[in-house]
């Protein structure tokens, strides 16, 4: 039975808008991923196939790229937060070891796993460039600056 | 020093500073208009080459220098890249201009294009720079809308296109081979030098790859001269043939057991103490330091002892340290654990090593696992001199590896041995009071747990 295609007209609109920006096709494989992460929050290995059709690649040239970048899930889709706490050594200092094992036992995870009811995937980070903020987290797009265990706890409550 | 103001973070704090409008109201884009009209490629080289300025991504190569490398009348496309990768630990000077003046850095950007001929700049940026993202996406386009960048601008012959390009956080994606190859959607593995990039680079194009900070320092320059630049900073060492000086401002980050963490801006040459004390308002809770990254964790260990070493591109060098690099000074007060510290240093460079050499894919997580053991109460003395020999053998110094990620990792792990080595051997002896002289290989088996 063929797989189900993943990529819908849109996705692959947004992709194909990024051809003309690189002399190389291949130049667009991280756009793409980006692209479909964005949207399904995860690549599975059918993306992987149809983004190597689109870019005339083959979907072994994708994936190798992809499994590279620890950025891209494939087996599931992460949680609706993907929440990542930096353990770099500004962080560190202030108490970032801590608060990551703080985190992972109030949701029960552990880094790199997603909550069972798909709110949160607990993520560690390399430093996140925001050392003055330390400890720091990255949640999606927002930067939660220097985070106490509780503020952290707050954090987690407020999330939907 | 009393008399400084600071020029590169001028605006950062003003309302809306990151808005096309306020950045024309402070002057902005008045020396890309001059450019444009004035001046020819070569002379603007020039410029930048008699300024003395040198890349502020870590290596410190001179700025102008590298870009005479690229080949004469060259038909093109020449192709430039914005490294904007920033992540190195302590660092986070880049993410501070592009959140809060991304016109500064993308009009230097536009004046580095010109003068090396390149008509399309390809900005590669972090993921984990969220805002970072929106506010320089939001200029550029800014820049479209008011014809400072695209086809035939201001009615000049050149055009000029940027595109922003997402990291998927990758550490290595920072070395400027590293990065070229991500940009070309491959693994970053880094690239066997030469041929360097400024004769084949991106898309097998000659390439120039600048930091962030570097292009923001081009803007000055072309704003306020030469002389003003070269009247910042320190001189060349008369002793030293081969330092070319270190001129201009810098942007300082100042990060861990500190009162007041940020980033500071002041001349090239600052000592430790001067940042921690006129800046960072001392070591936090009162307590003494106990030592202190000098520029970013690649660059080693000072102790406290060793706090008077001036922050320029021949300072740290002097005090055992592998250089300045992003001068992202992290302090430490006198209760860290230097076996804590030297962990988390051989973690970080574990994780990111790209695993194209083995020597630093060995070496980086060979030195984790032993650190770990260390920690966790199962060290020995000889683990230290086996730790040493890693710090001795990995990277390019002694010629064993394509990239400098690995003498970035070994440099902590020698500076640390070497200032610190009576607390390493105290900790393991206390430890592992029955086992810490032993020097007989451990079993296999008994790392098991520890992959």
């Amino acid at each position: 039975m063929p797989n189900q295609r993943i990529l819908t007209d849109e996705m692959k609109d947004a992709i194909k808008a990024f051809f003309p920006r690189y002399p190389s096709r291949q130049a667009v494989t991280l756009p793409a991923l980006h692209i479909v992460n964005e949207r399904l929050r995860y690549v599975p290995r059918q993306a992987v196939v149809e983004i190597a059709e689109l870019l005339g690649l083959a979907p072994a040239q994708v994936q190798d790229t992809l499994t590279f970048y620890g950025y891209f899930k494939q087996d599931r889709p992460a949680g609706r937060c993907r929440l990542w706490v930096c353990r770099s050594i500004s962080c560190a200092l202030r108490g970032a070891d801590e608060l990551l094992n703080h985190l992972s036992h109030a949701l029960g995870v552990a880094p790199g796993q997603t909550t069972p009811d798909g709110r949160v995937t607990l993520e560690h980070a390399e430093c996140l460039g925001a050392c003055e903020h330390a400890p720091c987290m990255l949640a999606d797009r927002q930067l939660v600056k220097s985070v106490s265990q509780r503020q952290a706890d707050e954090f987690l409550k407020a999330l939907p | 020093m009393a008399d400084f103001e600071p020029v590169l973070l001028a605006q950062v704090g003003k309302a809306e500073s990151y808005t096309l409008r306020a950045y024309e109201q402070s002057g902005g884009y008045q020396s890309w208009k001059k450019v444009l009209k004035e001046k020819t490629p070569k002379e603007v080289t020039e410029i930048v080459k008699a300024s003395g300025l040198r890349g502020r991504g870590g290596a410190g190569f001179p700025t102008g220098l590298k870009w005479t490398f690229l080949p004469q009348n060259h038909p093109g496309p020449i192709y430039f890249c914005l490294n904007a990768d920033e992540s190195e630990p302590g660092t986070f000077n880049n993410r501070v201009l592009m959140e809060e003046d991304p016109h500064q850095v993308i009009e230097g950007l536009m004046i580095s294009c010109y003068a090396t001929n390149a008509t399309a700049a390809y900005y590669y940026m972090r993921c984990e720079y969220p805002l970072a993202w929106e506010r320089m996406q939001a200029a550029v386009d800014e820049c479209y809308a008011a014809g400072h960048l695209g086809k035939n601008i201001c009615g000049s012959p050149y055009s000029l296109d940027i595109f922003l390009h997402k990291g998927a956080g990758a550490y290595i994606c920072g070395e400027e081979t590293g990065l070229i190859e991500s940009l070309e959607g491959k693994r970053a593995w880094p690239r066997i030098k030469p041929p360097f990039p400024a004769v084949e680079g991106a898309f097998r194009k000659p390439t120039v790859v600048n930091n962030v900070e570097t292009v923001a320092c081009v803007k000055q320059i072309l704003d306020r001269g030469v002389d003003w630049f070269k009247s910042i900073g320190v001189p060349p060492d008369p002793a030293n043939p081969r330092d070319a000086g270190s001129y201009g401002p810098k942007l300082y980050c100042l990060s861990g057991h500190i009162n007041q963490p940020g980033c500071y801006e002041a001349p090239l040459g600052l000592t430790v103490t001067e940042l921690i004390d006129r800046f960072g308002g001392g070591v936090w809770k009162n307590r003494q330091a106990k030592a202190a990254i000098p520029g970013g964790i690649s660059m080693g260990l000072l102790t406290a002892d060793e706090f008077h070493c001036p922050l320029d591109f021949n300072g740290p060098g002097k005090f055992g340290c592998l250089g300045l690099g992003t001068a992202a000074v992290v302090v430490m007060d006198e209760q860290t654990s230097m076996v804590d510290f030297l962990l988390n240093s051989c973690r970080f460079f574990s994780h990111e090593s790209c695993g194209q050499c083995t020597p630093c894919r060995e070496g980086t997580s060979w030195a984790t696992k032993m650190m770990l053991r260390i920690k966790t109460g199962r060290g020995r003395l000889a683990d230290l001199n086996l730790l040493a020999e890693i710090g001795d053998t990995i990277g390019i110094m002694p010629g064993t590896t394509i990239c400098g990620l690995a003498d970035g990792a070994a440099w902590p792990i020698k500076n640390c041995i070497k200032k610190f080595r009576p607390e390493l051997e105290a900790y393991i002896k206390k430890t592992n009071p029955n086992g810490w002289g032993e020097t007989k290989p451990v079993p296999a088996m008994d790392l098991v747990g520890i992959h």
